[in-house]
This record gives C-alpha cells, sequence and structure tokens, in this order.
C-alpha cells in the first residue's frame, strides 16, 4: 500500500483566500493510501522543506504530493528537497492549485472544490509513478567546429585557451571565409586581413587546434556530449606533411582557372592556395581542372617541387573522431542571383565562356550579360585590397580604367518580397558607405552616389560612419534604381529620388549593388546532416529567440554567427565566444546527468511497426536485433537512445501495441489521473 | 477579478488535456494576470500536444466528462518540432470516428494556445463551458439511454449468482 503524504499550502493567503486549505487537507487525509497531511502557511520557506524533509523520513513516504504554485515554480525545489530526505524525486508531484485555481477563481467554495479535485487527480496519478534514475551519460570533451571563418577561428581559439581539444573543419584550403576578402573593416577602417591573419597564424600553431582544410563534414551520429563525425577530407595530391609552402609549384603551374577567392576577377592556378596569406600554407590541386589528373598531362609541379610531395594517386580520406560538442559555423554568401536582375554579367565563379547558350537565353534582358562593370560588394572589397587583383587601385574589371563616377545601389535583394528576401541585410548600409569612403581614399577627383531605401546605422559608431563617408562625398540619393542599360562605355543607371520627387540618371564607370546576405547555399544540406533546425530562407534556428540565441534546436550544437542570422564581424565574434562558453559549461563536468523523464521500450511487446522511428522528431529510436542467449536472432525490437530522446512522448501515442512508454507520463497515470476526475463541478 | 458566478442547474465537467510548454504557461498566465474563467476545467499536463492519445479522450468521457479540450503551441512553434502536427492530424482523423461512433463532435474542442495567450485561454475555456453547459450532460450518462449489451450482461450476473 502506498503511503502518500500530502502538502498543502496557503502561500500566505494567495492561496488560502480563496480556497479553505484546512478542507482539502481533511478531504485528502480520507483518501486512499493518504498516510500524512500538511496545511502550511510557506510550503517552499525553509522550514516548510524542513517539515516536508522531517515528514518523508519519520512517517517513510513513499510519495509525496504537494498542492502549491505551478510545477514551473517549485516542482524542482520540493523534487531536491526530497532527494535530499532519501525519496525518488520522481515520486513528488505538484498540484497546482494557486495559478490556476485560487488565482482565477473568486468564490472560496469553488476553488475548494477545484482544488479538492486536482490534488485527488495527483494522488491517483502518484500511485503509478515509477522511481526514475537520472542517466548518467560518458562526455567526450572535444569540440568540433564547422566552418573556419572568424567566427570559427575565435571559438577554436577561446576554447583552447581553456584547454580543450579543438578540430576546425573547413570546405576550402584555407581557413578566413569572407573575412579573409574585406579590404578594410567599418567602422574603424582597420585592415581586415592585419587583424584577422595573426588569428589564423594563431589557430595553426596551438597545440590544442586541428585543423582539417579542404575537408567536409560528411555524417553526424550520436547525441550531446557523444558525437561521431564522418569527416571527408578531400584528396589535395599534396602530401602535408612534407611541403614547406615554398611556392615553386603555383607559380610555374601554366594552367588556369579563375580564382573563387577573388570572386572571379582573376585567374589562379590549377594547384593553388586561395590568397597569399592563407593558412595552412599547403596548396591543393583543383582535380576538376589539372590536366595531369584529367588526361595525364603535365604534370609540372611534381617536376619543380622540391621536397616532392605532390601525389597525383592521392584518395579523399575518411576520418572518424568523436566529440561531444558541436559550433557550426559555416558564415554566409551574397545573394547570387542578384547579377541577373540587375542586368550583371556574371553568376558567381562563372566565365562567360562557361554561360551556356541556354543560361544567356534565361536572362532577363537583351543588354543583360554585358555589363561586366557591375560588380557586388565583395567583388569591390577585393578590387579596394592591397592584396587583391589590383594591389588596392580600384580599377574597373572590363577595361582596367580608374572610374571616373561610381554608382552604389543599397538593398538589392533585401527588403525586397518579390525578387528577393524579406529582412534586411543589416551590414549593407555600414559597408555601402566604407566603400564610397574607400573609392573616394583611392580616387580623390571621383564621385560616388549612393541610392539607398533607408539608412540602418545602428551600432557603437556607426551613425557617426555613415556621416562621415557623407562629408567625404559620398551624394546619398534615397530612392530606387529601375534599371541599369549600357551606353557606350558607360552604364546608365535610371532611378530615382523620392524627396524631391525627381527622376535622376546618372551615367556611371561601375555599379557597386550591396546585395543581400545569405546563407550558404548548401546550409540547408548542411542543418540535415547535423539534424538541426533551419529557416525559411536556410538560416539555423536558435533554440529560442532572446533567451537561447546561440544554442540550436539539438542539445550541444551551438551556432555561431552569419549561419544564423545576419550580423558583422563584432556581433559575429561575440556569438562565437558565447558558444565557446557554452561548450566550456558543457565540458566543466566529467560525466551528464540526463532528465530521466524518456520514452522506453518493452521490447518484448514490440510488434516492429516502426511507427515509432517514423514519428521520431530527434531520430532516437533504432531498430535493434534481439538475440536469445546463445547468441541466435530472436526477434526485432525498437530502442530509444536515451541520450537523444528529449521526452516528448510522440511515439507513445503512435505505438500500436502500446510497448512504448514515455517515463513520468505513462498511460497508466494519464488514466488514473482522469479517472479520479469524477467529482462534481460545483 | 469580479466576475459574478451565475447559478446553472447543470455544469459541465470538462477535461482538458494540454502541452506544458505552451497552453499549461498559458493557462499559469492566465493565474499570473489574476483573469477569471470557468472553473469547471481540469487539467492534464502532458509534455507535449503529439503526447495525447484520442484513448484519454475516450476515457475522459467514459469517466463521465462532457467535454474534452486539447491544446498545444501553435504550428511550428512546437518544443519538440513537429509535435503538434502529429496531434493536429490524429485529431482530424479521431474527430471523423468519434462523430461515426455516436460521440458529439462539438463537445470536443481544439486550440492553439501559446504561452503568451492568457486571454486566449479564458476566452476559449468559457465559450466551450457555455457551449457544454447548452448541450447538456453527455447522454452516455443519461439514465433513459441503457446499454442493451451492458444490460444484458447485468441481467447474466444475476441469474448465474
Amino acid at each position: 500500500m502506498a503511503k502518500i503524504g500530502v502538502f498543502v499550502c496557503q502561500c500566505g493567503n494567495n492561496i488560502a483566500r480563496t480556497v479553505d486549505t484546512a478542507e482539502v487537507a481533511k478531504y485528502c487525509s480520507e483518501q486512499d493510501g493518504v498516510v500524512h497531511v500538511e496545511d502550511y502557511k510557506f510550503m517552499c520557506s525553509a522550514p516548510g522543506q524542513e517539515m516536508f524533509k522531517k515528514a518523508i523520513k519519520e512517517k517513510g513516504l513513499d510519495a509525496c504530493i504537494v498542492s502549491a504554485c505551478s510545477p514551473k515554480m517549485h516542482e524542482a525545489t520540493f523534487r531536491n528537497a526530497a532527494e535530499a530526505a532519501g525519496l525518488n524525486p520522481f515520486k513528488v508531484e505538484i498540484a497546482n492549485i494557486r495559478e490556476q485555481c485560487s488565482w482565477v477563481h473568486d468564490d472560496k467554495e469553488v476553488g475548494t472544490v477545484k482544488s479538492k479535485d486536482l490534488t485527488k487527480m495527483m494522488i491517483e496519478r502518484i500511485k503509478f509513478n515509477k522511481p526514475l534514475e537520472r542517466y548518467v551519460m560518458p562526455l567526450t570533451k572535444r569540440a568540433l567546429i564547422v566552418g573556419g571563418g572568424i567566427a570559427g577561428i575565435q571559438a577554436a581559439l577561446d576554447l583552447a585557451q581553456a584547454g580543450v581539444d579543438v578540430h576546425i573543419v573547413e570546405r576550402e584550403p584555407s581557413l578566413g571565409g569572407n573575412m579573409a576578402r574585406l579590404s578594410e573593416t567599418f567602422p574603424t577602417l582597420d585592415c581586415s586581413q592585419c587583424i584577422m591573419t595573426p588569428r589564423m597564424v594563431e589557430v595553426q600553431n596551438h597545440p590544442l587546434i586541428t585543423v582539417h582544410a579542404y575537408a567536409e563534414l560528411e555524417q553526424l551520429s550520436g547525441f550531446i556530449g557523444n558525437f561521431r563525425a564522418r569527416i571527408r577530407q578531400k584528396a589535395k595530391f599534396v602530401i602535408d606533411d612534407l611541403c614547406t609552402g615554398c611556392g615553386e609549384c603555383w607559380e610555374k603551374c601554366p594552367f588556369s582557372t579563375e580564382s573563387e577567392f577573388e570572386m572571379g576577377l582573376v585567374k589562379r592556378p590549377i594547384i593553388y592556395i586561395p590568397f597569399p596569406q592563407a593558412v595552412p600554407t599547403v596548396p591543393v590541386i583543383d582535380k576538376t581542372e589539372c590536366p595531369k589528373i584529367l588526361k595525364d598531362k603535365c604534370g609540372l609541379c611534381a617536376d619543380v617541387c622540391g621536397p616532392d610531395c605532390i601525389d597525383f594517386t592521392q584518395q579523399d580520406e575518411i576520418k572518424e573522431i568523436d566529440f561531444g560538442a558541436i559550433i557550426v559555423a559555416t558564415g554566409f554568401q551574397l545573394m547570387p542571383n542578384v547579377y541577373r536582375e540587375y542586368g550583371g554579367w556574371r553568376p558567381p565563379h562563372m566565365t562567360p565562356k562557361k554561360l551556356t547558350a541556354k543560361m544567356r537565353k534565361a536572362l532577363p534582358r537583351s543588354d543583360a550579360g554585358r555589363l561586366v562593370d557591375v560588380i557586388n560588394g565583395l567583388e569591390f572589397e577585393r578590387l579596394a585590397s592591397a592584396s587583391g587583383p589590383t594591389g588596392g587601385q580600384i580599377r574597373r574589371p572590363s577595361d582596367g580604367k580608374i572610374p571616373e563616377i561610381v554608382v552604389f545601389i543599397a538593398c538589392v535583394g533585401s527588403r525586397d518580397c518579390n525578387k528577393g528576401v524579406e529582412y534586411c541585410s543589416k551590414i549593407c548600409c555600414m559597408y555601402t558607405a566604407k566603400h564610397t569612403m574607400l573609392y573616394q581614399h583611392a580616387v580623390h577627383h571621383g564621385k560616388s552616389y549612393v541610392f539607398y531605401m533607408d539608412i540602418r546605422a545602428g551600432g557603437k559608431g556607426y551613425e557617426e560612419f555613415i556621416n562621415r563617408a557623407q562629408d567625404e562625398g559620398a551624394q546619398y540619393v534615397r530612392g530606387r534604381v529601375s534599371r541599369l542599360t549600357k551606353k557606350g562605355d558607360r552604364i546608365l543607371v535610371k532611378g530615382a529620388d523620392t524627396l524631391t520627387g525627381q527622376a535622376v540618371d546618372v551615367e556611371a564607370d561601375m555599379v557597386v549593388l550591396a546585395t543581400a546576405m545569405v546563407p550558404q547555399g548548401d546550409s540547408e544540406q548542411v542543418a540535415q546532416t547535423l539534424g538541426i533546425g533551419y529557416d525559411k530562407h536556410g538560416f539555423f534556428s536558435e533554440q529560442h529567440p532572446k533567451l537561447m540565441p546561440v544554442e540550436s534546436s539539438t542539445g550541444g550544437i551551438f551556432l555561431a554567427g552569419a549561419c544564423q542570422s545576419v550580423k558583422d564581424i563584432p556581433e559575429t565574434v561575440s556569438q562565437a565566444s558565447a558558444t565557446a562558453a557554452k561548450v566550456l559549461a558543457l565540458f566543466s563536468k566529467d560525466e551528464m546527468m540526463r532528465d530521466p523523464e524518456v520514452a522506453i521500450v518493452d521490447q518484448e511487446k514490440c510488434m516492429n511497426c516502426w511507427d515509432c522511428v517514423t514519428v521520431c522528431p530527434y531520430l532516437a529510436i533504432e531498430r535493434v536485433e534481439l538475440k536469445d542467449r546463445n547468441g541466435n536472432f530472436r526477434k526485432w525490437a525498437a530502442y530509444v537512445n536515451p541520450g537523444l530522446c528529449q521526452g516528448c512522448g510522440i511515439c507513445n501515442t503512435a505505438c500500436r501495441s502500446k510497448s512504448i512508454e514515455l517515463m513520468g507520463y505513462t498511460n497508466e497515470q494519464v488514466y488514473a489521473q482522469i479517472t479520479a476526475f469524477g467529482g462534481d463541478i460545483i | 477579478m469580479g466576475k459574478k458566478i451565475e447559478i446553472h442547474d447543470f455544469e459541465p465537467k470538462i477535461m482538458a488535456f494540454v502541452c506544458k510548454w505552451c497552453t499549461y504557461s498559458g493557462a499559469d498566465l492566465a493565474g499570473t494576470s489574476r483573469m477569471d474563467y470557468s472553473p469547471n476545467v481540469r487539467m492534464i499536463r502532458l509534455p507535449c500536444s503529439g503526447r495525447i492519445d484520442p484513448q484519454f479522450m475516450i476515457k475522459a468521457f467514459e469517466q463521465g466528462a462532457d467535454g474534452v479540450f486539447v491544446s498545444g503551441c501553435h504550428p511550428g512553434d512546437c518544443h519538440y518540432n513537429e509535435g503538434n502536427y502529429y496531434a493536429r492530424r490524429r485529431n482530424t482523423t479521431f474527430r471523423q470516428l468519434l462523430d461515426f461512433n455516436g460521440i458529439d463532435i462539438e463537445r470536443i474542442e481544439f486550440s492553439w494556445i501559446s504561452a503568451a495567450e492568457a486571454i486566449k485561454w479564458t476566452e476559449v475555456i468559457d465559450a466551450f463551458t457555455d457551449k457544454v453547459r447548452e448541450l447538456g450532460r453527455h447522454p452516455q450518462y443519461n439514465d433513459d439511454i441503457v446499454d442493451p449489451y451492458a444490460q444484458f450482461l447485468v441481467q447474466k450476473k444475476q441469474e448465474s449468482a
């Protein structure tokens, strides 16, 4: 027979005002199985909890009901108190007679009846509560960072400085990401590479950081604390350990293709490092272009290589590594298709030669595809960069002339429900202002126009920066551009000034589009590989927009940088440090405790319909083979991995043979609660 | 506060199955904001609306509930990503089955209530209570209706005794 204790709280006068707590206590004492009742002013106070503990010890109670406030308030308090008194914490239940009774009903009689009912339902329910033990899970103290941009670098350094073993997977041959492409950064105009490359070198030299450059995360299994990642190290055709990065090979390579890092503005050799400061300084051979690999011709790089580290027979290598936590920092790209809308000529990384006839046909206007001097923000960064293709001189791509008049168009693709994305890309106002300044500094006699919708410059020193740009000569025109057409060797920009209500035509030498920031093109596949949520644009979803902005929807996976939403560099860096703090908190213990309120399968009853496998949102249910003691196959059954299960109970409802039970919310418990619901309403 | 209690001849019993993340918190908020709503409802807290088994509803009717209320997070807001979609699908098919079996589906209410929608919770509960009060006692518990098979069993038991 159960020995249940019922503790009715008056909550000062909060409950006692509309509930006759003495009456409720008396009613409870008459119930089957109840051996002890208390009616006290403040159960959650220190004396109240002492009383609770004392009753458990002295009366040997094996279950307790606390009739008090919402379980969200004090369930944990009383469960901890019960644990301290030697009672299993999951044998304590709260009957909510404050938020859902005394505070919402005026009439004392009504409140008392409802309180009796609610408490009785809990008394019946707790008779079926099983004592549950928290799961102890092992924890691998190693972190994986997906993406080696500034977010990944920052998180890796923070973690490594705290003594955590970190692995970075970067799909390009070098760390750096988009930030390495920038010439100077707003609002201080300090050189991006100057602040970035020391950190890249620090990552490279740190004994606790392993960089997997030119590698991709292929598969992820496991759960928080116990992930297993399958990393595909793409064949570089260069032996890492032998290469000294001398550069003989990429200087001698006779073939070339357009450079991804330089946004296709110039060519790069087939054996290449993306940019001179690349980390690691190990070149890779582009196997889709290399004539030696394709047709067994050339092989010059192998001939000139001093340490003899070029190996054309290299294959992709699969590495399986265990991790405890994952930081996703895959970053952003600029919206790829807006060139077409604005008459640009070059889908990214695509030369005119590669534009097939069909693609040309798909371009909207007759002169589209020929406006070579319409470029996007990142391309302008490369033109303005001292290490860029023009050595820091701003020259337009078509004929290399220094542009006298440059038009900057803001909000290209952003805040545009028809052709682009609805959201504001946040950084374009700032970087357009920066571009006008960079241009003005490089071409003193030049004229720059900015067509904008609104200026959004929220941030430390940002508004001042916009003012500075205007002072330095940028002409801001509030209005949209309707069309870009070719006029001689110039581009005719047809726009409007909505403040004066007049049409504005500018003949520009070059047009720079502040294109929208969008997630990487394969972000949805990445999200599916990782098992995390993403929104309709492809940005990864955070657990809670305000209070859990760096946690993904899956435990143990954290989000840093522009893969979660549009961000500038300071925000990205702070979010990356936040993820590092989260990972350190997770790694501060030697093992993990898991809530035992998870689903458990009665494997003998399981009849292999696998409905549970289909409905589980966390892929926590596996098909396992049951064996007899001789090791022979006996039957199939479902198995719920307690590390992955989040305790939603969808499988419990879906199970046809009723062989899955969600601990803490079993069918028996709910039925007992429903059955107890028998008293009169008023 | 201060809503006057009206005296009715019949007060329905309403069983509510709610998810603990949205609707239960919404009802808590109604309490914290001292809103007043119909006292006829008794809530069962479940982790997710996807955990609400249609058999719970049948059991509730069997145990004398006059109305059953089911609620969870709004579509897209589920704490477990997709639990409320299962709840919605189950509910739509299950209502037809109940209808077929002669249970008045007006006695089942399905509504999305978020943790912030305390006002919606009070409105929905008040409206549903009024509706069920109009409908009257669940006919299963009306003395006029006798299940012939149950009668047969009772009779047989008496005979054997």
